[in-house]
């Protein structure tokens, strides 16, 4: 068997802010082809640390390595082959969601763009969205638009922030299913944040958890569940977040 | 539309009171040139300085800023791109100003001669310098300090001797005003419509001028930029 090549290496990540250390010495590796699911409660460290994935926060000591290379050498080289959506995160609302697209496919220096939108609309069902004002989307079609975003330069990683907070079940589902549909036909690598565990349970492959600062559990959700003697990874999450009670 | 709120309303204000103070006969000077070229050449200052700050904080108030900033964009391509944003609006402002004062008061601005336009290049690039450096604050402090964007050149205003030549200020003013880029346009320009005399001192000392605090701004910028990563704020600035 091959081994997958690690897409994202992380050593020893440390984040202070001031005298709080809001990230400890945090080590771990996502491999190509991958879902992760990035877990942890509220103030754990997952925005912090994915922000330092996108260096949008500057680490105060460690290491982290996407696609082989060190982020600090090759900022823009790495951030071509990668992308990011989040629930918190808007569009300017004042631009059509095509205008939206191809101002972000230009950033990315995307060819063939008009193609390529018109590829991402056909896959997220949002060609009649296209010559709407960004403003005036849904949250579920809000999200739609942003995944299209998030995958408007072909990503071999995407970082993804609570993509499905806010949305009602049905949306949330089928948002689900788009991303293993992501995942399926064009491969890529996900990193994701959820609080939701039965949405994390469908469709990640291994799991991260997080909590003050530290990583203190990593597996399959299955094998954490059989870790832990629990029904199900929820019962996972809050003893790993209430130090080992139930 | 907000854009050209305030350049209309002024021009309006400003043009009536030259006609009236021509109207006047005080001291034979050409009242209306004075004034009006006086304030479509502070308008340019002001809309330059706005344009790139308030590009910036339109971004942070649409939540957009992470979605740029984890692009391969450079942060001297982001600031290249709102000096263009800021050019393209200072033009459509200009030319509506422009036309509505010939219209009005019959007042061309070209009669001041295209010699002007190193005094107005340099303005433009000390009203981007200011938007730069008001963007730089907000990075710092967050929106709280968002008013910076509509009205850091306010502050400079009566330093700048727009409206009165600098020996109308107090000695100490008068030495914060020589420091001023935008102190040596406006003298320039009253110079050229006085007498007719293109003055190179004045370009001169725009320019060195410039030069200082565009540097000085710019590493102020990215000290900035670089403090706020490191704080973690990028991400926080609402």
């Amino acid at each position: 068997m091959t081994k997958k090549k690690a897409v994202i290496e992380v050593k020893d990540l440390t984040k202070k802010f001031g005298g709080f250390t809001a990230v400890d010495k945090i080590s771990f590796s996502v491999f190509s082809g991958e879902i992760v699911g990035f877990l942890g409660p509220n103030g754990a460290g997952k925005t912090t640390t994915i922000q330092m994935l996108l260096d949008l926060v500057t680490p105060t000591s460690g290491m982290v390595r996407m696609f082989g290379k060190d982020m600090k050498k090759a900022r823009e080289e790495i951030l071509n082959r990668v992308n990011f959506s989040s629930a918190y995160v808007a569009m300017p609302y004042n631009l059509k969601v095509w205008e939206n697209l191809a101002t972000f496919g230009r950033l990315y220096g995307v060819g063939n763009l008009k193609q390529k939108i018109k590829e991402l609309a056909d896959f997220f069902e949002i060609t009649d969205l296209l010559p709407k004002m960004t403003g005036s989307l849904s949250s579920g079609q809000a999200t739609r638009v942003n995944l299209a975003k998030a995958l408007i330069n072909d990503p071999e990683l995407l970082l993804l922030d609570e993509p499905t907070a806010s949305l009602d079940p049905d949306v949330a589902d089928k948002t689900r299913k788009l991303l293993l549909q992501i995942q399926k036909e064009k491969g890529v690598t996900v990193l994701y944040t959820s609080h939701n565990m039965v949405e994390v349970e469908e469709i990640c492959n291994r799991v991260v958890f997080i909590n003050k600062g530290k990583i203190t559990d990593t597996g399959t959700p299955g094998e954490l569940v059989k870790k832990y003697g629990h029904k199900d990874l929820n019962d996972v999450f809050l003893t790993i977040v209430r130090g080992g009670e139930n | 539309m907000d854009i050209f709120f305030w350049p209309v309303t002024e021009l309006l204000v400003w043009g009536f009171l030259s006609r009236y103070l021509e109207g006047t006969g005080l001291g034979g000077v050409n009242v209306v040139t004075v004034l009006l070229g006086a304030l479509i050449f502070w308008d340019l200052l002001s809309q330059s300085q706005r344009a790139v700050s308030v590009v910036f904080l339109e971004e942070v108030w649409e939540r957009n800023l992470l979605n740029i900033f984890v692009t391969p964009l450079k942060i001297s391509e982001f600031l290249v791109s709102t000096v263009l944003i800021g050019l393209a609006r200072i033009m459509l402002v200009g030319v509506v100003i422009t036309i509505m004062a010939f219209f009005l008061y019959q007042f061309n601005i070209f009669q001041l001669g295209f010699a002007l336009i190193p005094f107005v290049v340099n303005l433009l690039l000390f009203g981007w310098a200011i938007g730069l450096f008001a963007t730089a604050i907000i990075l710092r402090f967050g929106s709280a300090a968002q008013v910076l964007a509509f009205g850091l050149t306010f502050l400079l205003q009566p330093f700048s001797a727009v409206f009165y030549p600098v020996s109308a200020l107090p000695q100490m003013a008068q030495y914060i005003a020589y420091l001023l880029p935008s102190t040596h346009v406006f003298e320039g320009m009253r110079q050229v419509i006085n007498t007719g005399v293109f003055s190179w001192q004045q370009l001169g000392w725009t320019i060195i001028a410039n030069v200082v605090f565009i540097s000085l701004i710019l590493w102020f910028f990215y000290s900035m930029f670089a403090n706020v990563k490191e704080q973690g704020r990028l991400m926080k600035l609402d």
